[in-house]
């Protein structure tokens, strides 16, 4: 097992040290929003792991790709990592909006199209897994996953499209899109600020964990290509 | 060509005739011969249809006693109980025409043809889709009949035919996916239902439309939608059958 990369040691610090910052903006600097007050500041670390997740599944998704013209298998344990990062993160967005919809509109859920599409690509995500545990053949695995995410990632913006086209009440921050939605609120420069410190934060975040998913990936391959040597 | 005739080669006619044919002569050749297979198959045992029915007829009823439908919110409710009937009872035909095949070593012998992968992929899909056409165009009379809903209008005929095609070429795949895992028949809903969710969506939107005799502008939002699915969809199954049946 190679020691771990300078690199990746400085970006775990980093990681951490951003985390904080990102808190430190999000919790206390932040100005409070006028109408829905405090619980409005779960919207950073929010937007930052939304954004972040969604990109991560839309990369597996390209890898998907990339692994079924090279069929190289490193591709496949980069496709696991960023899948396996990217459905903790959103998992993670889904919590916090829950939280942050509970004062706000006076429920934990809503099948509001925003929700119900998140809620489907989290499932077609826990799918992914699902189906890879009940393949041994890793070359298999691979391939069924990678088409597997790539049908899943396709469908999960066709999905969105789909329903957004209809009444929303999840408030549109950034403009366009749907006219007749509910809700919204404009940000103010300095919350603008705390936003994009999160949205960098989680990026790096994001890829320090991805990183070190993908070392854990190859050395769970070691470990089966050991297993295989001794029952051979 | 020449061959010389004899009593022992086969005749020249049959060769040469199999070797200038064009490739997609020999293509929907494939295609016909894998869904001729499956229909003389299911005519002689009628196993999948007679289950499909059946367990459709058996949602139709749990439903019955699931929803109060009473004659008001039986009007608003028929789409979305059709489609969920035609979800459920489409697993269990997707999960036994694939498992057919594995078990039967049918799949095997397919691979072995000389003839392009996708072409099987069509074979199942239309097989598939004539077996959940089938099921529905007698759940469709059944319904009406228990409800007292006129369903024979041509456009929730043809939201039903968009709906199926999407839901059998998607399905299709992933069926031929999850019966090469451990889990098989359980896995496949659990892959298929967050995936089909536009199809599901669109098709009672435009279905629950025709029936309610909504502006067909309206309507034409969710057809289009299942018509975008229903290409996007079966271009990237028919594109990537090859990598799932490989050996």
């Amino acid at each position: 097992m190679q020691p771990k990369p300078v690199l990746l040691k400085i970006l775990d610090g980093l990681a951490v040290i951003l985390l904080g910052v990102a808190t430190y903006f999000a919790l206390v600097k932040a100005p409070t929003e006028q109408v829905m007050g405090q619980v409005q500041r779960v919207f950073y670390f929010h937007i930052g792991t939304a954004w972040t997740a969604l990109l991560g599944f839309l990369f597996a998704a390209v890898l998907s790709l990339v692994f079924l013209f090279t069929r190289n298998l490193k591709w496949d344990r980069f496709q696991v990592a960023a899948i396996e990062v990217s459905l903790v993160f959103f998992f993670i967005t889904i919590v916090l909006g829950s939280i942050w919809a509970r004062p706000a509109w006076n429920t934990w859920w809503t099948w509001d199209p925003r929700l119900t599409t998140a809620a489907i690509t989290e499932l077609i995500y826990i799918a992914y897994f699902m189906l890879r545990q009940g393949i041994d053949d890793p070359d298999r695995r691979a391939r069924f996953g990678a088409v597997y995410a790539l049908i899943g990632g396709i469908s999960a913006p066709i999905t969105f499209f789909a329903i957004r086209l209809y009444r929303t009440i999840h408030p549109v921050v950034i403009a366009g899109g749907n006219p007749e939605a509910q809700g919204g609120f404009s940000m103010t420069p300095s919350m603008l600020n705390a936003m994009f410190v999160a949205l960098i934060a989680f990026t790096v975040i994001f890829i320090d964990l991805y990183w070190n998913r993908i070392r854990l990936g190859n050395l769970e391959d070691k470990v089966e290509q050991l297993k295989l040597k001794v029952m051979l | 060509m020449t061959v010389k005739s004899s009593n022992i080669v086969p005749t020249k006619t049959d060769q040469r005739s199999a070797i200038s044919a064009p490739s997609s002569g020999n293509y929907f050749k494939a295609v016909s011969a894998v869904v001729w297979k499956d229909l003389q198959a299911e005519f002689r045992s009628r196993e999948l249809f007679s289950a499909m029915l059946v367990f459709s007829l058996l949602i139709i009823l749990i439903f019955n006693f699931a929803l109060e439908l009473d004659i008001k919110t039986r009007q608003s409710v028929t789409a979305g109980v059709l489609w969920a009937t035609f979800a459920f009872a489409g697993t269990l035909g997707l999960n036994r025409s694939m498992t057919i095949e594995k078990d039967r070593g049918c799949l095997d012998g397919l691979l072995l043809a000389p003839v392009d992968r996708s072409a099987i992929y069509f074979g199942k899909v239309i097989s598939n889709l004539v077996f959940m056409l089938l099921v529905e165009i007698i759940v469709l009379p059944v319904y009406s009949v228990l409800y007292n809903i006129n369903l024979f209008q041509p456009g929730l005929l043809l939201v039903i035919l968009l709906g199926s095609i999407g839901y059998a070429g998607v399905g299709t795949l992933l069926a031929a996916m999850s019966v090469q895992t451990r889990t098989r028949d359980i896995l496949l809903p659990i892959l298929l239902f967050p995936v089909i969710i536009p199809v599901l969506l669109a098709a009672v939107k435009a279905s629950s439309g025709f029936l309610d005799g909504a502006a067909f502008s309206d309507i034409l939002l969710p057809l289009n939608i299942l018509i975008a699915y229903d290409i996007i969809f079966i271009s990237v199954a028919f594109m990537f059958f090859e990598n799932i049946v490989e050996e």
